[in-house]
């Protein structure tokens, strides 16, 4: 693997290890299985595009998205609580309104960045070291930060019962927590995350683009799988470090694989979704045949 | 004072299957009262129960508690009042969390939760205290995962976690029958201890004769939705198993003892 390379699936793995946070709170946290995420990747990478070429500063465009994606969760912790729907179909049906939802924002498919300043070329700028190097900073850092901030709130009283919400809703409900009013805004909270991540992506690679999305929720479990079984999910604050090093473990091997020659036969960028799914199957099946292995050695 | 005024429930309405759950119960319940609910299985004890926790809605009637008609409340909401042990041992507590993140959560039930470390280092001592009652040794075992803990001690825990902020009423829901006889006889002794301390006012519904007998100043019994005996004082103080077996089988007529009754 050149050195290019890597810091690529670096950059690339801290730029979608927000969309990974945001993945975690919902699968793992929260207990509900959120596809949104599909369709407020692009939401935030639209309302960003947008309010940059209006004129608003990166930054501030950032923090749009951001409010973008958390109405966007919101919408399906609503539909999941208040109206009763199951919590997968109702996050598909805000998934596909978003499509229509996202050409609507950008008026169509995709929207370039070029010319416009982005936090990238500030940072660049401001650190004054070459974009390969720069960027992966950047994004580690703001994700760093981010889980810090998960970390320290999932230890508050309000975070707590999140973690009781997605593990034993009786429970915490005899305690007298409104456990609609978690669900909202936790899945809120996740898609602000993966619509920040979104902003990201777009800011970096100079773009926002419709289709831009799809297959986000594959590769985000890919992630927090790749990371809970290499680097152990034993408390919250561990399991989060290792879903943000899954993304970027997840990226490399993407990476790897796009390397990979054999003979005539090399992949292609087209068999990306084939090498998730491979990844993930992998993923899950590693810790059960590692038992199984253990469970010989000892007989 | 609790007042539960003709409350009606009937399950799957118009169905074939329809039930009459509860049909215009009314209950007083004094200050410090500690009534023991037994009926055969189907008779309504723990809808009842489960009418005042506020699970589903009522088709009609009150439930008064603390001078507010509570029946319009979400679950949730009546939970600042009201402290359940459920007969699922692990319903009551959360496997993923600590058994400090646990006591924590329960010490804050009806009350702000904000934006404060969940678990202060001030609670932990609070916290030790209160385990040590339990003598189980969780003192020493405050980081601990709750899922690593057996049925009994959870239970423990949860007797706990549903009395650690006072409730003005603790409902238990058959809470020792999923636990072997001697956790069983544990709980049951930790339940007397605690409901004494606190001069707590108390449901407590079992199927076991000799509990509902030996537990509490009063003894009500459901029958198809509704309570048709209420023995408080010395009367219940002179009750014997025979007594209530022999009304059980009064009131199924040619029913029959069920093979529950009988193994009591």
């Amino acid at each position: 693997m050149t050195s290019y390379a890597f810091f690529g699936a670096l950059e690339q793995g801290f730029a979608y290890g927000l969309m990974v946070m945001g993945v975690y709170l919902t699968f793992r946290v929260l207990d509900f299985p959120d596809l949104t995420v599909d369709g407020s990747l692009p939401l935030g990478a639209a309302v960003s595009a947008v309010a940059i070429t209006s004129g608003y500063s990166p930054v501030f465009a950032i923090f749009m998205a951001a409010c973008a994606g958390f109405l966007a969760g919101a919408v399906t912790g609503i539909l999941n609580t208040k109206f009763r729907i199951l919590h997968l179909l109702a996050s598909i049906l805000t998934m596909i309104a978003l499509y229509s939802i996202n050409l609507r924002v950008m008026g169509r498919p995709n929207m370039t960045l070029l010319g416009q300043d982005t936090v990238v070329d500030w940072f660049t700028v401001a650190a004054g070291i070459p974009p390969i190097y720069s960027t992966p900073v950047l994004f580690g850092v703001i994700c760093f930060l981010t889980v810090a901030l998960l970390i320290w709130f999932l230890h508050t009283e309000r975070g707590l019962t999140f973690l009781a919400t997605g593990d034993n809703m009786q429970m915490i409900t005899s305690q007298g927590v409104n456990t609609d009013t978690v669900i909202i805004f936790g899945v809120g909270l996740s898609n602000a995350l993966v619509a920040t991540s979104g902003a990201l992506v777009a800011q970096n690679q100079g773009a926002a683009d419709v289709n831009m999305g799809i297959g986000t929720i594959v590769a985000g479990l890919a992630s927090v799988i790749i990371g809970e079984t290499v680097f152990g999910d034993k408390t919250i604050s561990r399991a989060l470090i290792a879903a943000l090093l899954g993304s970027v473990l997840y990226r490399i091997a993407i990476a790897l694989a796009l390397g990979l020659k054999l003979g005539a036969f090399s992949i292609t960028p087209s068999d990306l979704n084939l090498i998730t799914a491979l990844l993930v199957i992998f993923a899950l099946v590693m810790p059960r045949v590692k038992q199984k292995i253990l469970a010989g050695r000892a007989s | 004072m609790i007042s539960i005024i003709d409350i009606t429930k009937t399950f799957n309405k118009g169905d074939v299957n329809q039930v009459a759950a509860l049909s215009k119960v009314n209950l007083e319940v004094h200050d410090g009262d500690f009534i023991t609910i037994i009926g055969s299985n189907g008779a309504g004890k723990s809808t009842f129960l489960n009418a005042i926790a506020g699970t589903f809605s009522l088709d009609s009637g009150q439930i008064i508690l603390d001078g507010d008609d509570v029946v319009n409340w979400a679950e949730y909401k009546r939970a600042s009042l009201i402290g359940r042990v459920f007969q699922d041992p692990l319903l009551g507590t959360c496997a993923g969390a600590t058994i400090e993140q646990n006591l924590a959560m329960a010490n804050k039930r009806g009350k702000v939760r904000g934006l404060g470390l969940g678990v202060k280092n001030r609670d932990r001592e609070f916290f030790r205290e209160k385990l040590a009652v339990l003598k189980l040794g969780l003192e020493d075992r405050l980081k601990s995962h709750t899922g690593l803990l057996s049925g009994g001690q959870r239970q423990a825990l949860t007797m706990l976690m549903a009395t650690m902020v006072r409730p003005r009423l603790l409902l238990l829901d058959e809470h020792t029958a999923a636990l072997d006889p001697k956790t069983g006889g544990m709980i049951l002794d930790l339940t007397a201890e605690i409901v004494q301390s606190l001069g707590l006012t108390t449901l407590m519904v079992t199927h076991n004769m000799n509990q509902a007998i030996s537990m509490g100043n009063r003894l009500i019994m459901f029958h198809r939705g509704e309570i048709v005996l209420d023995i408080s004082g010395k009367e219940k103080a002179n009750l014997k198993v025979n007594d209530l077996l022999l009304r059980f089988s009064e009131l199924r007529g040619e029913e029959g003892v069920s093979d529950r009754m009988l193994l009591c």
